[in-house]
């Protein structure tokens, strides 16, 4: 049974379809990855996954279960981890407070879930006490990672977690993305810088108008002379 | 020295007392705007409600205090915090909460804040009447005097209320502190107010929050209104009176930040009694070595104290237009 599934989905704002019919799926230890050009549905493909945007056609499935239009905080009990592009931090909170909200529904956890956290993003155990508004870019995304993953989700779904950022900290996080799948967490992200996200993907899908233009594995698809043409700048 | 004691008197002690109040009512009016992103007019009526009820028992049950040597108002004051805690939910769920529910503009909120005003003041003045009641209904005030220096005739004059306001006040803020700073609950109130999508996203349940917000609000403003009307006597429309000086310490303090909140409350306190306060008296002792053309006049005050409500104005619309997000640098309003 896939991780997550989504089948023929419609969805977008106010009754106006951004998704018109997309297929998606993702084992539970896989990376996927969304490219495609601006506009094709990529965040808002996440967004109908974590509940944010309301589908008006198809099915989204969590472990085999329908999950569509069901809150966020339901999704986040269910095991979903959602680490939006922007706006991702506490500013005002510590970096240890941030990931404290991210263990909310699970407070026994905390300790433990504390030590991962740090083990995978080893610079925010010095920065712990440190307002969150306060960090780079670089160090931001880590901590908005960080708070997801402190609600252990089986499922981390991650908004273009490198944009904006200098090709140092590019290459930081989609190390950090592999390490954090190689844990037993599953992976779906959307990107913009695509020849690098694919090149770490288990399963890609490159979308246009909403719809699924190709879906193959990452090394298929970085492969696919059309696929360069149209959609990784050549 | 009558001119320095005559100065803590009506200065030090008075504004602290006025900050004091300020600064309870502002944390109240600062916590509902960072949560719910409204100007909660309303608040100051919690204020006479919380008030309201410790008159009510001390009337029921005036003996009790006695017994441990505390004012009875100040036993019942617990247990007006929860009734007014229990008020606020009860208002936010017939009111606020229907609105929230249709994504209505702040404006919208603010106006049915309005009307719950006057809902508040018209029930309170159906059962208390409109005069003006002590809260004292069978122990006696206390009024402590000091004479600081050998030679000085006039004490310096602090009453039983303005002590328990100081204590009060400081237990507040503390618990305020401890509860945002260390509590799971009271940081995930500072984690809305930073960023209410991601609060949610964190699986943290804003319902949740918003009714500890009007607990601690509720709390807040019947310790105010309470200390308020046991300084004074307990009147229907004072707290109401006390509004603008509210938000104004609210406003200089920084919107949403409740240690901004305090700042401001003793800001705009201080201001009041400073502008009001007759600077002749100061300048007496040196009339000897003043120039002899220049006559001291009996009353130098800035503004005369029947316009006192002029002072958190001016702040209010100074701070306004030179720095709208306060001191420590909070909201927009």
């Amino acid at each position: 049974m896939p991780l997550i599934e989504a089948r023929d989905v419609y969805g977008g704002y106010g009754g106006m379809n951004i998704l018109n019919g997309v297929d998606m799926s993702l084992e539970a230890d896989e990376v996927g990855v969304i490219v495609g050009p601006n506009g094709a549905g990529k965040s808002t493909l996440l967004k109908a996954v974590f509940g944010l945007l309301h589908v008006n056609q198809g099915d989204i499935l969590l472990h085999g279960k329908p999950i569509q239009n069901l809150p966020p905080h339901q999704l986040v009990e269910r095991g979903m981890g959602f680490v939006p592009q922007e706006k991702n931090v506490f500013p005002s909170l510590t970096v240890q407070e941030n990931l404290e909200m991210g263990a909310f529904l699970k407070p026994q956890n905390v300790k433990r879930m504390l030590g991962q956290v740090y083990e995978f993003f080893p610079p925010l155990q010095e920065k712990r006490h440190q307002p969150a508004g306060e960090l780079s870019g670089g160090q931001r995304q880590m901590v908005a990672m960080g708070r997801a993953l402190m609600a252990e989700p089986s499922l981390l779904l991650l908004d273009e977690p490198t944009a904006g950022l200098s090709p140092l900290y590019m290459n930081e996080i989609f190390d950090r993305v592999k390490h954090i799948n190689a844990a037993g967490v599953g992976i779906l992200m959307v990107e913009q810088n695509a020849k690098q996200a694919l090149a770490i993907a288990d399963k890609g899908f490159v979308l246009a108008a909403g719809q699924n233009r190709f879906t193959d594995t990452g090394a298929a698809l970085l492969a696919d002379p059309d696929v360069a043409k149209s959609f990784l700048g050549g | 020295m009558n001119e320095l004691v005559f100065f803590v008197n009506n200065v030090v002690i008075a504004g602290s007392v006025t900050g004091a109040i300020y600064a309870i009512g502002a944390i109240g009016v600062t916590l509902i705007f960072s949560i719910m992103r409204f100007a909660h007019f309303a608040h100051a009526d919690m204020m006479t409600f919380g008030a309201f009820m410790v008159l009510v028992l001390t009337t029921a049950f005036p003996g009790i205090g006695m017994g441990i040597g505390v004012p009875t108002a100040i036993v019942m004051l617990p247990i007006a915090m929860l009734l007014t805690a229990l008020l606020a939910v009860g208002i936010d769920k017939t009111f606020y909460k229907p609105l929230r529910a249709h994504g209505v503009k702040p404006i919208v909120m603010v106006i049915a804040s309005l009307g719950v005003t006057l809902i508040l003041q018209g029930l309170i003045r159906l059962f208390a009447g409109t005069g003006g009641q002590g809260l004292y209904v069978d122990d006696r005030k206390a009024i402590f005097r000091m004479l600081p220096f050998e030679d000085v005739r006039v004490p310096i004059v602090i009453t039983e209320p303005q002590v328990y306001l100081f204590g009060i006040t400081l237990l507040a803020v503390i618990a305020l502190h401890l509860f945002l700073s260390r509590s799971r609950l009271g940081k995930a109130m500072r984690a809305m107010s930073d960023n209410p999508e991601l609060a949610q996203a964190s699986g943290i349940n804003t319902n949740t929050i918003v009714a500890v917000t009007w607990v601690i609000a509720g709390g807040l403003a019947a310790i105010a209104g309470t200390l308020l009307s046991l300084d004074v006597t307990f009147k229907p429309d004072l707290s109401f009176f006390l509004l603008l000086p509210i938000f104004a310490a609210a406003i200089v303090g920084g919107v949403g930040h409740p240690y901004g909140a305090v700042a401001g409350g003793f800001v705009v306190g201080f201001a009041e009694t400073l502008a009001v306060f007759n600077w002749a008296v100061l300048l007496r002792p040196f009339r000897d070595s003043l120039p002899t053309w220049l006559e001291l006049p009996s009353n130098l005050a800035f503004v005369g104290t029947e316009y006192k409500i002029v002072v958190p104005f001016f702040i209010l619309v100074a701070i306004l237009v030179w720095r709208p997000t306060g001191i420590f640098k909070g909201k927009v309003i």
